[in-house]
Protein backbone atom coordinates (compact mmCIF):
# COMPACT_ATOMS: atom_id res chain seq x y z
CA UNK A 1 0.00 0.00 0.00
CA UNK A 2 2.90 2.50 0.64
CA UNK A 3 4.05 2.20 -3.05
CA UNK A 4 0.69 2.91 -3.96
CA UNK A 5 0.40 6.12 -1.73
CA UNK A 6 3.46 7.31 -3.54
CA UNK A 7 2.98 7.09 -6.76
CA UNK A 8 -0.35 9.12 -5.81
CA UNK A 9 1.40 11.56 -4.39
CA UNK A 10 3.94 12.21 -7.51
CA UNK A 11 1.17 12.16 -9.94
CA UNK A 12 -0.42 15.21 -7.54
CA UNK A 13 2.74 16.84 -7.33
CA UNK A 14 4.19 16.31 -10.80
CA UNK A 15 0.78 17.66 -12.32
CA UNK A 16 0.03 19.91 -9.90
CA UNK A 17 3.27 21.63 -10.64
CA UNK A 18 2.43 21.20 -14.57
CA UNK A 19 -1.11 23.01 -13.66
CA UNK A 20 0.97 26.50 -12.45
CA UNK A 21 3.30 26.22 -15.33
CA UNK A 22 1.00 25.46 -17.97
CA UNK A 23 0.82 28.92 -20.44
CA UNK A 24 -1.28 29.54 -22.52
CA UNK A 25 -2.85 25.74 -21.98
CA UNK A 26 -2.23 22.72 -21.14
CA UNK A 27 -0.28 21.54 -23.93
CA UNK A 28 2.25 23.41 -22.93
CA UNK A 29 3.38 21.18 -20.49
CA UNK A 30 3.49 18.05 -22.34
CA UNK A 31 7.37 18.31 -22.96
CA UNK A 32 7.21 18.34 -18.75
CA UNK A 33 5.03 16.09 -18.90
CA UNK A 34 7.01 13.52 -21.06
CA UNK A 35 10.34 14.22 -19.37
CA UNK A 36 8.48 13.06 -15.60
CA UNK A 37 6.07 10.39 -16.91
CA UNK A 38 8.81 8.72 -19.60
CA UNK A 39 12.45 9.47 -18.43
CA UNK A 40 12.46 10.31 -14.78
CA UNK A 41 9.80 8.24 -13.72
CA UNK A 42 9.27 5.59 -16.27
CA UNK A 43 6.13 5.62 -15.72
CA UNK A 44 5.20 4.72 -19.72
CA UNK A 45 6.96 4.12 -22.62
CA UNK A 46 7.81 7.18 -25.26
CA UNK A 47 5.15 5.57 -27.82
CA UNK A 48 2.41 4.85 -25.46
CA UNK A 49 2.75 8.46 -24.41
CA UNK A 50 2.54 9.34 -28.13
CA UNK A 51 -0.63 6.76 -28.76
CA UNK A 52 -2.36 8.36 -25.59
CA UNK A 53 -1.68 12.12 -26.94
CA UNK A 54 -3.40 11.40 -29.89
CA UNK A 55 -6.40 9.46 -28.64
CA UNK A 56 -7.19 12.47 -26.01
CA UNK A 57 -6.65 14.67 -29.49
CA UNK A 58 -9.09 12.92 -31.46
CA UNK A 59 -11.54 12.57 -28.61
CA UNK A 60 -14.22 16.02 -27.82
CA UNK A 61 -13.22 17.67 -25.03
CA UNK A 62 -10.56 20.34 -23.83
CA UNK A 63 -6.86 19.43 -24.55
CA UNK A 64 -6.46 19.12 -21.25
CA UNK A 65 -8.00 15.74 -20.36
CA UNK A 66 -4.98 13.77 -21.88
CA UNK A 67 -3.99 14.18 -18.06
CA UNK A 68 -6.84 11.69 -17.63
CA UNK A 69 -5.82 9.45 -19.77
CA UNK A 70 -2.42 9.31 -18.79
CA UNK A 71 -3.29 9.09 -14.72
CA UNK A 72 -5.40 6.46 -15.89
CA UNK A 73 -2.49 4.30 -17.50
CA UNK A 74 0.09 4.95 -14.79
CA UNK A 75 -2.50 4.18 -11.68
CA UNK A 76 -6.05 3.25 -13.07
CA UNK A 77 -9.38 5.26 -12.08
CA UNK A 78 -7.90 6.78 -8.80
CA UNK A 79 -4.43 7.34 -11.03
CA UNK A 80 -7.49 9.57 -13.70
CA UNK A 81 -9.12 11.43 -10.98
CA UNK A 82 -5.63 12.25 -9.49
CA UNK A 83 -4.02 13.53 -12.19
CA UNK A 84 -7.17 15.45 -13.37
CA UNK A 85 -7.85 17.21 -10.03
CA UNK A 86 -4.37 18.31 -9.59
CA UNK A 87 -3.64 19.46 -13.11
CA UNK A 88 -7.44 21.66 -12.75
CA UNK A 89 -7.43 22.43 -9.12
CA UNK A 90 -4.57 24.86 -8.41
CA UNK A 91 -5.37 27.40 -11.45
CA UNK A 92 -9.29 26.88 -11.29
CA UNK A 93 -8.47 27.84 -7.14
CA UNK A 94 -6.52 30.73 -8.80
CA UNK A 95 -9.28 31.51 -11.81
CA UNK A 96 -12.63 31.60 -9.12
CA UNK A 97 -10.28 33.96 -6.74
CA UNK A 98 -9.89 36.53 -9.45
CA UNK A 99 -12.97 36.00 -11.14
CA UNK A 100 -14.65 39.08 -9.74
CA UNK A 101 -11.60 41.68 -9.70
CA UNK A 102 -10.15 40.61 -12.78
CA UNK A 103 -12.37 42.72 -15.28
CA UNK A 104 -10.26 45.93 -13.27
CA UNK A 105 -7.41 44.53 -14.96
CA UNK A 106 -8.39 44.39 -18.35
CA UNK A 107 -6.40 48.02 -19.74
CA UNK A 108 -3.58 47.31 -17.10
CA UNK A 109 -0.55 47.65 -18.73
CA UNK A 110 0.91 45.18 -16.34
CA UNK A 111 -1.77 42.58 -17.65
CA UNK A 112 -1.00 43.81 -21.24
CA UNK A 113 3.04 43.29 -20.61
CA UNK A 114 2.86 39.68 -19.56
CA UNK A 115 0.24 38.63 -21.82
CA UNK A 116 2.63 39.80 -24.61
CA UNK A 117 5.89 38.24 -22.32
CA UNK A 118 4.05 34.44 -22.06
CA UNK A 119 2.94 34.71 -25.79
CA UNK A 120 6.45 33.91 -26.95
CA UNK A 121 7.17 31.32 -23.84
CA UNK A 122 4.11 29.78 -24.87
CA UNK A 123 5.20 29.33 -28.54
CA UNK A 124 8.38 27.64 -27.84
CA UNK A 125 6.86 25.34 -25.42
CA UNK A 126 4.07 24.30 -28.01
CA UNK A 127 6.85 23.30 -30.77
CA UNK A 128 8.71 21.32 -28.16
CA UNK A 129 5.41 18.97 -27.86
CA UNK A 130 5.41 18.97 -31.38
CA UNK A 131 8.71 17.52 -31.30
CA UNK A 132 8.29 15.49 -28.45
CA UNK A 133 4.91 14.04 -30.04
CA UNK A 134 6.25 13.66 -33.24
CA UNK A 135 9.61 11.61 -32.17
CA UNK A 136 7.81 9.39 -30.19
CA UNK A 137 5.36 8.57 -33.18
CA UNK A 138 7.18 8.78 -36.41
CA UNK A 139 9.26 5.48 -35.94
CA UNK A 140 9.15 4.99 -39.95
CA UNK A 141 8.90 6.51 -43.39
CA UNK A 142 4.67 5.48 -43.60
CA UNK A 143 4.34 7.12 -40.16
CA UNK A 144 6.56 10.19 -40.90
CA UNK A 145 4.63 11.19 -44.08
CA UNK A 146 1.35 10.86 -41.80
CA UNK A 147 2.86 13.47 -39.61
CA UNK A 148 3.54 15.73 -42.94
CA UNK A 149 -0.09 14.97 -44.55
CA UNK A 150 -1.55 15.86 -40.98
CA UNK A 151 0.60 18.82 -40.89
CA UNK A 152 -0.22 20.34 -44.39
CA UNK A 153 -3.59 19.53 -44.64
CA UNK A 154 -4.21 21.67 -40.96
CA UNK A 155 -1.85 24.59 -42.18
CA UNK A 156 -3.01 24.92 -45.43
CA UNK A 157 -6.81 23.97 -45.42
CA UNK A 158 -9.46 24.72 -43.86
CA UNK A 159 -10.78 20.87 -43.38
CA UNK A 160 -11.39 19.52 -39.82
CA UNK A 161 -8.29 17.80 -38.25
CA UNK A 162 -10.21 15.18 -37.48
CA UNK A 163 -10.37 14.35 -40.95
CA UNK A 164 -6.33 13.83 -40.56
CA UNK A 165 -7.00 11.51 -37.49
CA UNK A 166 -9.72 9.57 -39.50
CA UNK A 167 -8.06 9.16 -42.38
CA UNK A 168 -4.43 8.08 -40.42
CA UNK A 169 -6.61 5.52 -38.42
CA UNK A 170 -8.27 4.10 -41.41
CA UNK A 171 -5.01 3.33 -43.08
CA UNK A 172 -3.28 1.77 -39.75
CA UNK A 173 -6.68 -0.34 -39.85
CA UNK A 174 -6.26 -1.98 -43.22
CA UNK A 175 -2.50 -2.15 -42.45
CA UNK A 176 -0.82 0.53 -44.76
CA UNK A 177 0.97 1.59 -41.61
CA UNK B 1 -36.24 32.17 -23.40
CA UNK B 2 -36.91 28.43 -21.52
CA UNK B 3 -37.97 28.08 -18.13
CA UNK B 4 -35.59 27.49 -15.58
CA UNK B 5 -37.06 24.19 -13.83
CA UNK B 6 -36.15 24.83 -10.06
CA UNK B 7 -37.26 28.49 -9.17
CA UNK B 8 -33.14 28.67 -7.55
CA UNK B 9 -32.85 32.74 -7.45
CA UNK B 10 -29.51 34.13 -8.81
CA UNK B 11 -27.00 35.60 -6.22
CA UNK B 12 -27.76 39.32 -5.76
CA UNK B 13 -24.94 40.85 -7.98
CA UNK B 14 -24.91 39.87 -11.61
CA UNK B 15 -21.04 40.73 -12.12
CA UNK B 16 -20.12 42.79 -15.48
CA UNK B 17 -20.98 40.24 -18.41
CA UNK B 18 -24.47 40.32 -17.21
CA UNK B 19 -25.61 43.67 -17.82
CA UNK B 20 -29.51 44.69 -16.90
CA UNK B 21 -32.09 42.75 -18.60
CA UNK B 22 -29.64 39.93 -19.83
CA UNK B 23 -30.60 36.46 -18.82
CA UNK B 24 -28.11 35.48 -16.17
CA UNK B 25 -27.56 31.81 -16.31
CA UNK B 26 -28.40 29.67 -13.30
CA UNK B 27 -26.23 26.63 -11.98
CA UNK B 28 -28.33 23.96 -14.29
CA UNK B 29 -27.89 25.93 -17.38
CA UNK B 30 -24.48 26.52 -16.96
CA UNK B 31 -23.61 22.47 -16.41
CA UNK B 32 -25.52 22.02 -19.45
CA UNK B 33 -24.34 25.07 -22.12
CA UNK B 34 -20.75 23.78 -20.91
CA UNK B 35 -21.30 19.77 -21.12
CA UNK B 36 -22.39 20.50 -24.61
CA UNK B 37 -18.94 22.56 -25.08
CA UNK B 38 -17.60 19.69 -24.31
CA UNK B 39 -19.45 16.89 -26.39
CA UNK B 40 -19.29 18.53 -29.53
CA UNK B 41 -15.79 20.50 -29.33
CA UNK B 42 -13.90 17.96 -31.37
CA UNK B 43 -10.40 18.73 -32.44
CA UNK B 44 -10.23 22.08 -29.33
CA UNK B 45 -13.07 23.53 -27.72
CA UNK B 46 -12.45 27.06 -28.26
CA UNK B 47 -14.63 27.56 -31.48
CA UNK B 48 -17.63 25.16 -29.69
CA UNK B 49 -17.35 27.48 -26.54
CA UNK B 50 -18.04 30.67 -29.00
CA UNK B 51 -20.92 29.19 -30.35
CA UNK B 52 -22.85 28.32 -27.53
CA UNK B 53 -21.81 30.87 -25.11
CA UNK B 54 -22.56 33.83 -27.92
CA UNK B 55 -24.43 32.48 -30.33
CA UNK B 56 -26.35 29.94 -28.75
CA UNK B 57 -27.45 31.21 -25.22
CA UNK B 58 -26.44 34.79 -25.47
CA UNK B 59 -24.80 34.84 -22.31
CA UNK B 60 -22.06 37.10 -23.83
CA UNK B 61 -21.59 39.61 -26.35
CA UNK B 62 -18.33 38.47 -29.15
CA UNK B 63 -16.56 41.25 -27.46
CA UNK B 64 -16.94 40.15 -23.84
CA UNK B 65 -16.27 36.88 -24.90
CA UNK B 66 -12.41 37.70 -26.31
CA UNK B 67 -11.78 40.15 -23.85
CA UNK B 68 -12.76 37.20 -20.85
CA UNK B 69 -10.71 34.85 -23.18
CA UNK B 70 -7.88 36.78 -23.07
CA UNK B 71 -7.49 37.33 -19.17
CA UNK B 72 -7.77 33.58 -18.87
CA UNK B 73 -4.57 33.48 -21.07
CA UNK B 74 -2.67 35.15 -18.80
CA UNK B 75 -3.31 32.83 -15.85
CA UNK B 76 -1.61 29.42 -16.18
CA UNK B 77 -3.51 26.24 -16.68
CA UNK B 78 -6.52 24.86 -19.40
CA UNK B 79 -7.79 27.86 -20.82
CA UNK B 80 -11.23 27.36 -21.30
CA UNK B 81 -11.06 25.28 -17.81
CA UNK B 82 -10.72 28.69 -16.43
CA UNK B 83 -13.09 30.07 -18.57
CA UNK B 84 -15.65 27.90 -17.35
CA UNK B 85 -14.87 28.53 -13.63
CA UNK B 86 -14.78 32.63 -14.06
CA UNK B 87 -17.50 32.87 -15.91
CA UNK B 88 -19.92 30.17 -13.59
CA UNK B 89 -18.37 32.31 -10.97
CA UNK B 90 -19.58 35.58 -12.02
CA UNK B 91 -23.06 34.11 -13.08
CA UNK B 92 -23.42 32.07 -9.86
CA UNK B 93 -20.90 32.03 -7.44
CA UNK B 94 -19.20 29.22 -6.41
CA UNK B 95 -22.29 26.66 -7.55
CA UNK B 96 -21.83 28.46 -10.90
CA UNK B 97 -18.50 27.53 -10.75
CA UNK B 98 -18.63 24.04 -9.80
CA UNK B 99 -21.71 23.78 -11.95
CA UNK B 100 -19.68 25.06 -15.37
CA UNK B 101 -16.39 23.03 -14.39
CA UNK B 102 -18.02 19.64 -13.80
CA UNK B 103 -19.74 20.26 -17.01
CA UNK B 104 -16.74 20.93 -18.93
CA UNK B 105 -14.69 18.25 -17.43
CA UNK B 106 -17.05 15.22 -16.38
CA UNK B 107 -18.22 13.97 -19.68
CA UNK B 108 -14.81 13.74 -21.53
CA UNK B 109 -13.19 12.55 -17.67
CA UNK B 110 -15.20 9.52 -18.06
CA UNK B 111 -14.68 8.89 -22.05
CA UNK B 112 -10.96 9.23 -21.29
CA UNK B 113 -11.23 6.65 -18.27
CA UNK B 114 -13.13 4.26 -20.98
CA UNK B 115 -10.87 4.64 -23.76
CA UNK B 116 -8.13 4.29 -20.75
CA UNK B 117 -9.50 0.77 -19.96
CA UNK B 118 -10.20 0.33 -23.64
CA UNK B 119 -6.56 1.25 -24.12
CA UNK B 120 -4.85 -0.72 -21.54
CA UNK B 121 -7.27 -4.11 -22.68
CA UNK B 122 -7.19 -3.96 -26.41
CA UNK B 123 -3.74 -1.43 -27.15
CA UNK B 124 -1.40 -3.98 -28.17
CA UNK B 125 -3.29 -5.97 -30.17
CA UNK B 126 -1.92 -6.35 -33.26
CA UNK B 127 -4.76 -5.02 -35.58
CA UNK B 128 -4.93 -1.98 -33.32
CA UNK B 129 -1.37 -1.02 -33.74
CA UNK B 130 -1.83 0.70 -36.82
CA UNK B 131 -4.16 2.32 -35.61
CA UNK B 132 -2.45 3.76 -32.98
CA UNK B 133 0.62 4.57 -35.31
CA UNK B 134 -1.14 6.46 -37.55
CA UNK B 135 -3.13 8.25 -35.02
CA UNK B 136 0.50 9.35 -32.91
CA UNK B 137 1.55 10.25 -36.40
CA UNK B 138 -1.81 12.35 -37.31
CA UNK B 139 -1.88 14.07 -33.92
CA UNK B 140 2.05 14.92 -34.24
CA UNK B 141 1.69 16.86 -37.74
CA UNK B 142 -1.46 19.25 -36.20
CA UNK B 143 0.68 20.20 -33.33
CA UNK B 144 3.41 20.87 -35.65
CA UNK B 145 0.45 23.02 -37.54
CA UNK B 146 -0.36 24.77 -34.36
CA UNK B 147 2.96 25.65 -33.75
CA UNK B 148 3.80 26.99 -36.97
CA UNK B 149 0.62 29.03 -36.95
CA UNK B 150 1.42 30.41 -33.73
CA UNK B 151 4.86 31.49 -35.01
CA UNK B 152 2.78 32.84 -38.15
CA UNK B 153 1.12 34.83 -36.14
CA UNK B 154 4.29 36.20 -34.12
CA UNK B 155 6.25 36.79 -36.73
CA UNK B 156 5.77 40.50 -38.42
CA UNK B 157 7.76 41.28 -40.49
CA UNK B 158 10.81 42.00 -38.37
CA UNK B 159 12.77 39.79 -35.43
CA UNK B 160 11.84 41.04 -31.91
CA UNK B 161 13.16 39.60 -28.64
CA UNK B 162 9.86 37.27 -28.51
CA UNK B 163 11.54 35.13 -31.40
CA UNK B 164 14.76 34.36 -29.51
CA UNK B 165 12.90 33.68 -26.48
CA UNK B 166 10.56 31.57 -28.54
CA UNK B 167 13.96 29.54 -29.97
CA UNK B 168 15.39 29.71 -26.21
CA UNK B 169 12.33 28.10 -24.63
CA UNK B 170 11.79 25.38 -27.43
CA UNK B 171 15.75 24.38 -27.23
CA UNK B 172 15.82 24.03 -23.59
CA UNK B 173 12.05 22.15 -22.87
CA UNK B 174 12.32 20.54 -26.78
CA UNK B 175 15.73 19.56 -27.82
CA UNK B 176 17.79 19.75 -24.20
CA UNK B 177 15.03 18.20 -22.25
CA UNK B 178 15.28 20.45 -19.38
CA UNK B 179 12.95 20.70 -16.36
CA UNK B 180 10.33 22.88 -17.20
CA UNK B 181 10.65 25.05 -14.05
CA UNK B 182 14.10 25.90 -14.60
CA UNK B 183 13.08 27.47 -18.11
CA UNK B 184 10.44 29.29 -16.99
CA UNK B 185 11.92 30.91 -13.81
CA UNK B 186 15.02 31.97 -16.67
CA UNK B 187 13.05 32.51 -19.55
CA UNK B 188 9.76 34.56 -18.39
CA UNK B 189 10.88 37.06 -16.07
CA UNK B 190 13.71 37.93 -19.16
CA UNK B 191 10.49 37.37 -22.14
CA UNK B 192 8.37 40.23 -19.38
CA UNK B 193 11.09 42.54 -19.54
CA UNK B 194 11.48 42.62 -23.21
CA UNK B 195 7.87 42.67 -23.27
CA UNK B 196 7.78 46.08 -21.29
CA UNK B 197 10.85 47.55 -23.15
CA UNK B 198 9.28 46.81 -26.41
CA UNK B 199 6.01 48.38 -25.47
CA UNK B 200 7.87 51.98 -23.96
Amino acid sequence: MKQDSDIFLALLMNFALCSLMAVGGANSVVPEMHRQAVDVHLWISDRKFSELFAIAQAAPGPNVVFVTLLGHYIAGVPGALVTTFAMCAPTCTIAYLVARVFDRFKDATWRIVIQAGLVPVTIGLIAASALIVARAADRDAATFLITIASFALAYWTRITPLAALAAAAGLGLIGII
Amino acid sequence: MPEPAAPVPPPPIPHPPFPPGRHVPTPRELFLGFAKIAVCGFGGVLAWSRRVIVQERGWMSPEEFNEQLALCQVLPGPNIVNFSVMFGSRAAGLPGSLAALFGLLGPPVILMILAGILYRRYGELPELRGVLSGLAAAAAGLLIATSLQMIRAMVKNRLTAGHIVAVVTFGAAGILRMPLLWVMAVVIPISIAFAWWERR
